[in-house]
């Protein structure tokens, strides 16, 4: 057990090594920061003052090690944009993404994995092929396409919720049902296969042969199988919380970390960029680790690989 | 003096019952049973009958419905499958019977243990708690009770440190001990008839051994009737009483296991029988029957086995097949025309 944690975590840190490297490497061969930033009239000696203030004209290597070694004494360094330390900026907008991506979560888990084990239940019925069609445009429609559609038919057409923005509760309605939705029909599709496949294993033949009424054999013998399949997905997606929603935060200028990284992206403002990446990478990675733990409770025989005889 | 007259009446006729009784009645019985999968029929009408205790096996090769025939009794089919005809439990009819009803015969009075064990067994379960289910289902147990039973039953088919065992999943058990613990689970309802569907087919050749022995035993010790159901005609002469062996969704001969490898009537027996390898003698080439198992597409209209059979003649293609005594004994029967035709021969004689 301590060895497969221990293995995990060195791994977990090699991932954040490898996408802080990467995201300095490309953000700084991508463009000049102080030409994005400043404006084009600002007179060369104020660049040049500007690139020597942000240790910009040092070569690549020697701003790499600075930096690394600054992340590791828990210094991100600061938003050229403000000045404000970059951990601060990303800090202030992670509740506010967390207030769409949430939601979406439980409306996600709440459509897809009913609806997905129901489809499988009622195999090849019109109410099996009506979930499977509303889920493949569900899936297929990109999201920025659903946000705008949501936008003209409830927002202009119907001006039941504002367009875009944020501050009541009105405003996360859209933005909350654009993402449930999308993630929604990924999950009923999801949980549909896994609940064919479980279906079809000869223990659940072997459970009815039992005497097992056919309700306790869906609830008891094939759901505890079928879920170990479906949290991966689901893992998935709880990852996507921080990060998943750049699109539709764009769409309904949403003030979350996506539209955050956007404007730094385009501004080329590095510090809050990485911030954001190694933020993102953290979620992503810890969402992953506490998969991998809940796969051994599931299913007893990783949980013998993981950490030996019970 | 009147009221031990009466006592010893009523004892009697307790014992003519016990006499007559369940030996008249069989304990199930099977008519004209068939299925058919997206209209293509895979059982063409089977007919039997199983009496209390008895032990059948049924033979034939992959498709020919030998395991079909008792997913169909039980209603273990998908909703794609046709099922018609009858069958009888002690005079209940079982098909298309709600589902309440076939969930207590289901392990309660007809169980069932499957071809791999390892994948019969839900493998996120502790085979404990899998056992302790059926017992609860079937005999209302509470559950320290039912873990008690659970411990004598896995103690029963042979695994040692039953007790231990009882909290171990299914991966932790080799693919033998597998099909001990679904065979312990088979006799948690105490059920009157065991199907075993190829109990030993994914096993080793010493393990299967091992579990036929154990069948044996428990039906000894039961007094339950057993189905077995294999391709192998050696494990089946040597554990039932009653050969029957099935061909393109029909029962093409019924035997006495005593007579299987003596006196097979049916061409197609013989040719099983015939492709067997035999251990002693010179080493020879293996016999196989010529030609394969007609598909449902083009399935004959008369003698299903006629296509790949050596005493075909021009009648085969039109008859209607149907079994007939051989000799005038009725517990060996076979569906062949020369069969019926020698026994129509013998009736003439015999007049």
């Amino acid at each position: 057990m301590a060895r497969f944690i221990l293995v995990r975590f060195a791994r977990a840190f090699l991932t954040i090594g490898v996408v802080v490297t990467f995201a300095f490497v490309v953000l700084r061969a991508s463009g000049d920061p102080a030409l994005a930033l400043l404006s084009p009239e600002t007179p060369a000696e104020a660049v040049e003052a500007f690139r020597k203030a942000w240790g910009l004209d040092a070569p690549l290597w020697v701003q790499y090690v600075k930096y690394l070694f600054a992340v590791v004494h828990g210094d991100l360094g600061q938003s050229m944009r403000d000045g404000r330390a970059a951990i601060a900026v990303v800090a202030e907008r992670i509740p506010v993404t967390l207030m769409l991506t949430a939601p979406a979560l439980i409306l996600n888990l709440m459509i897809g994995i009913p609806a997905g084990i129901y489809a499988a239940l009622k195999r090849d019925s019109l109410a099996d092929r009506m979930v499977m069609m509303v889920a493949v445009v569900g899936f297929t429609v990109p999201s920025f396409v659903l946000g705008l559609l949501f936008i003209l038919a409830f927002a202009v057409e119907l001006p039941w919720f504002p367009s875009g923005g944020a501050g009541t509760w009105h405003h996360v309605v859209l933005p909350v049902i654009t993402l449930g939705l999308g993630g929604a029909a990924v999950l009923a599709r999801f949980s549909r296969s896994a609940m064919l496949e479980v279906l079809g294993q000869p223990y659940i033949r072997a459970a009815s042969a039992k005497g097992v009424p056919w309700a306790s054999v869906v609830a008891g013998h094939a759901l505890p199988n079928a879920a170990i399949a479906v949290l991966t997905i689901v893992g998935f997606m709880v990852g996507n919380l921080i990060a998943g929603t750049v699109l539709v935060e764009s769409v309904y200028s949403w003030p979350g970390l996506g539209s955050l990284l956007v404007v730094s992206v385009a501004s080329r403002d590095l510090a809050v960029v990485q911030c954001i990446l190694l933020v993102v990478a953290a979620a992503m990675i810890t969402t992953n680790l506490t998969i991998d733990l809940l796969y051994g409770m599931l299913d007893p025989r990783l949980r013998q690989l993981h950490f030996g005889r019970r | 003096m009147m009221h031990t007259l009466n006592r010893l009446k009523a004892d009697a006729a307790c014992m003519m019952r016990d006499e007559q009784g369940p030996r008249m009645e069989a304990l199930l019985q099977i008519e004209d049973l068939r299925v058919a999968f997206d209209g293509v029929p895979t059982l063409r009408g089977i007919n039997l009958t199983l009496a209390r205790g008895e032990s059948l096996g049924m033979v034939g090769e992959s498709g020919c419905g030998k395991s079909v025939t008792w997913l169909a009794a039980l209603g273990l089919l998908t909703q794609r499958a046709k099922v018609t005809g009858s069958v009888r439990l002690t005079g209940e009819e079982l098909l298309h019977a709600p589902a309440s009803r076939l969930d207590k015969v289901r392990g309660g009075q007809i169980a069932m243990i499957f071809q791999d064990p390892a994948s019969a067994l839900n493998p996120v379960h502790r085979v404990g708690d899998q056992i302790i289910e059926a017992l609860r289902l079937h005999r209302d147990m509470d559950h320290r009770t039912a873990q008690a039973e659970a411990r004598r039953l896995l103690d029963q088919v042979g695994i040692p440190d039953a007790a231990r065992r009882l909290g171990a999943y299914p991966h932790e058990f080799s693919g033998g001990q597998n099909q001990r613990v679904m065979i312990a689970m088979a006799l948690a309802g105490q059920p009157d008839i065991l199907i075993a569907d190829e109990p030993t087919t994914a096993l080793d050749v010493t393990i299967q051994a091992q579990i036929l022995e154990l069948l044996r035993q428990i039906q000894r010790e039961t007094g339950m009737a057993l189905v077995l159901i294999s391709h192998d005609l050696g494990v089946v002469s040597e554990i039932c009483e009653r050969v029957m062996v099935l061909y393109g969704g029909h029962i093409v001969e019924e035997v006495p296991a005593d007579r299987l490898f003596d006196q097979p009537a049916h061409p197609y027996t013989r040719g099983l029988l015939a492709a067997l390898p035999s251990l002693d003698g010179p080493r020879q080439r293996l016999l196989a029957i010529p030609g394969v198992v007609p598909n449902a597409a083009a399935f004959p209209l008369g003698c299903p086995f006629a296509p790949r059979c050596n005493r075909r003649i021009g009648r085969c293609d039109e008859w209607a097949i149907e079994l007939a005594s051989l000799d005038g004994d009725i517990r060996h029967r076979a569906a062949c025309l020369h069969v019926t035709s020698e026994a129509r021969a013998g009736e003439v004689v015999a007049a």
